[in-house]
């Protein structure tokens, strides 16, 4: 009983984590039909910016060095997106394999430019005191508080995301074009700015999840490839642009990794793929998706 | 006639290249040469050629094709004798070869039919994450596949009494098989099966209407470019002497695609265009810029690419042509391959 409740708690905290990331590559790809195969190395630049801001601040014993550490890898992911976006991907809008290979371009050189400035030696945030140690969870007793943190976070982006697409004039626009782009522009719009607006939101969601996850795990190279993998497999079971679809292929995802793992270790990928190819079969446009 | 001019030209000195090597070099860079320049430029050529023959008549960008070579490389790994350390072993060459392809052929056909009700951006992810999906299952997987570690001492066979290691032997033999296999695409495209497939490529409802099973279709172009990836996967990794996850991550999986679109998508030749640029970047990245930071030449080189010229190589040769009003074909380019 403890067990199965230890792995289902580790399964849902992984998934929250799963979601923070995914949300930023579902949400990029709902309104402008980027796949952005530079997520992956957001992730991981944001991770790396942040802990550069952290480390210092650590070592001088300020309190609020994890939060900086934070806003700085969330900030700089949100400029590097929209930075994308406007350099790159604007005037290419509506050739969607071309943004693609534009994108692995980029976290091609990203990717390569991370190893070049920090080196490869992995990295790991130490979450600030408030956050930290272990809490008495029911059936599973002392449980890390960061994971359960990671949950609340997690749910918050869902609630946000949820506001600011239903109740906000931005997520007004935002719901309009990806609908019908043209018409939201013939209406007055400036849709490039939502566009970029939007970019900008979906890499600070990766950023936010590069730190935290990078609290929760080690951060290293070949995170970025792990993460680019996440976003694409819980998009696609979830369904494209559908944030409650981003959410439940996040915690089908997560809970059939660590139940794979608890269960049968060295064949637990394919539990992950098999759900895939399920959904896929069924409903190729994913559980919540739009067809 | 000036192109078949031509093309007997390109094969005449590739059939040469390795004696002009000899002449021109000393011969231990001439061996060089032939081996690690022009021979893994025709091994990863026809991986690539696997892709290029789906992005081309098919209008399929699948990055599963590394994968799948590696699907072939493995199942080579896993049964061949000598290998270390022996997992199924025993077998002789002439038997792990066969079954290795089959494997590639098997897997190309598994990733086509999960693939099957995709496509465009939908059908690259996916083939993205079966790719990564089968790199992490193999990574982490000790009892088949030694997990991080990978299957060394795949030395290849003997053949005609010559040993596999010989550089000229690796690159004949591949460049046989490279020149087959493309002659192989450029055949199979006329055939009814490959106008079929055209047909699915510019209008899938069309052909649906005409009575073809566009799924069967899709399906078997998919085992067919299994089937080349799985003939450069068994190549490749005799030429490393072995296979480690490493080859199918997604770095190589990437290298494939940035191949196939540097060469051009229009044609099948672009895929071995594009093979050799990567492989002579590869080689003297360190004299360009440095040693370690080959990915960000690369990488740019490929942007460069796809912002300029997103036909590729091939695609700049054809409008260059189209400038002199010598050629009446141009290349497809990328932006028709995305909008049917």
């Amino acid at each position: 009983m403890g067990l199965a409740a230890t792995v289902v708690l580790n399964g849902l905290t992984l998934a929250a984590l799963y979601f923070i990331v995914a949300s930023g590559f579902s949400l990029i790809f709902g309104l402008m039909r980027v796949v952005n195969m530079a997520h992956g190395t957001l992730y991981l630049v944001a991770g790396y910016v942040g802990y550069r801001v952290f480390e210092p601040l650590y070592d001088a014993d300020v309190w609020w060095a994890w939060y900086a550490g934070l806003a700085a890898g969330i900030a700089f992911a949100a400029v590097a997106g929209a930075l994308m976006q406007v350099l790159l991907l604007s005037w290419m809008q509506g050739q969607e394999l071309r943004q693609a290979l534009v994108t692995i371009g980029i976290s091609i050189i990203a990717a390569d430019q991370v190893l070049a400035i920090f080196g490869g030696t992995p990295r790991q945030f130490f979450a600030p005191d408030a956050i930290f140690g272990s809490t008495q969870v029911p059936f599973v007793g002392g449980y890390p508080t960061f994971r359960l943190v990671q949950i609340g976070v997690a749910m918050a982006v869902g609630v946000a995301l949820w506001l600011l697409l239903n109740r906000t004039r931005l997520g007004m626009m935002i719901r309009a074009g990806v609908d019908d782009r043209e018409m939201l522009g013939a209406c007055g719009v400036n849709v490039p700015r939502v566009g970029i607006a939007v970019f900008a939101l979906g890499a600070a969601l990766c950023g936010l999840g590069g730190v935290i996850g990078s609290t929760a795990q080690p951060l290293a190279l070949g995170q970025d490839g792990r993460f680019l993998l996440i976003s694409l497999v819980v998009v696609i079971v979830g369904g494209m642009g559908s944030i409650t679809g981003t959410a439940i292929g996040a915690v089908l995802v997560g809970l059939a990794e660590q139940l794979g793992q608890a269960l049968f270790p060295t064949y637990s990928v394919i539990l992950t793929f098999v759900i895939m190819a399920t959904v896929l079969a069924l409903r190729p446009q994913g559980i919540l998706g739009r067809g | 006639m000036a192109e078949r001019i031509v093309r007997t030209g390109v094969v005449a000195l590739l059939l040469t290249a390795p004696f002009l090597l000899l002449a021109v070099l000393p011969l231990n860079q001439a061996q060089f040469w032939t081996a690690n320049v022009l021979g893994r430029a025709v091994v990863f050529g026809i991986i690539a050629l696997s892709l290029t023959f789906l992005a081309t008549y098919g209008g399929f960008i699948s990055l599963a094709q590394m994968m799948i070579a590696g699907t072939a490389g493995y199942g080579v790994a896993v049964t061949v004798d000598g290998a270390v350390p022996s997992i199924v072993g025993g077998l002789p060459y002439a038997l792990a070869v066969p079954l290795g392809l089959l494997a590639a052929t098997a897997m190309g056909l598994l990733v086509g039919a999960i693939a099957v009700r995709t496509r465009d951006i939908y059908l690259l992810m996916i083939t993205l994450a079966l790719a990564m999906g089968v790199f992490r299952f193999v990574e982490t997987n000790i009892a088949w596949f030694n997990g991080y570690e990978g299957i060394r001492n795949v030395v290849g066979p003997r053949l005609f009494g010559q040993d596999f290691r010989n550089p000229y032997v690796f690159y004949y033999v591949s460049l046989a098989v490279a020149l087959l296999l493309y002659g192989f695409v450029l055949y199979l495209v006329r055939t009814p099966f490959g106008l079929v497939l055209q047909g699915i490529r510019d209008n899938a409802r069309r052909v649906a209407a005409l009575g073809y099973s566009v799924p069967l279709h899709r399906i078997a172009a998919f085992g067919v470019a299994g089937f080349i990836a799985g003939c450069g996967g068994v190549l490749a990794t005799i030429y490393n002497i072995g296979i480690s996850p490493g080859s199918i991550g997604l770095g190589p999986t990437v290298n494939v695609l940035i191949m196939s679109v540097i060469g051009g998508l229009g044609h099948p030749v672009g895929a071995f265009i594009g093979s050799l640029i990567f492989t002579v970047f590869d080689t003297f990245a360190a004299n360009l810029y440095d040693r370690d930071r080959f990915n960000t030449l690369i990488g740019l080189v490929f942007l460069v690419i796809v912002l300029v010229s997103p036909d590729g190589v091939t695609g700049i040769f054809g409008r260059l042509r189209g400038l002199a009003g010598a050629g009446k074909r141009s290349a497809r380019s990328l932006a028709s391959i995305n909008k049917p």
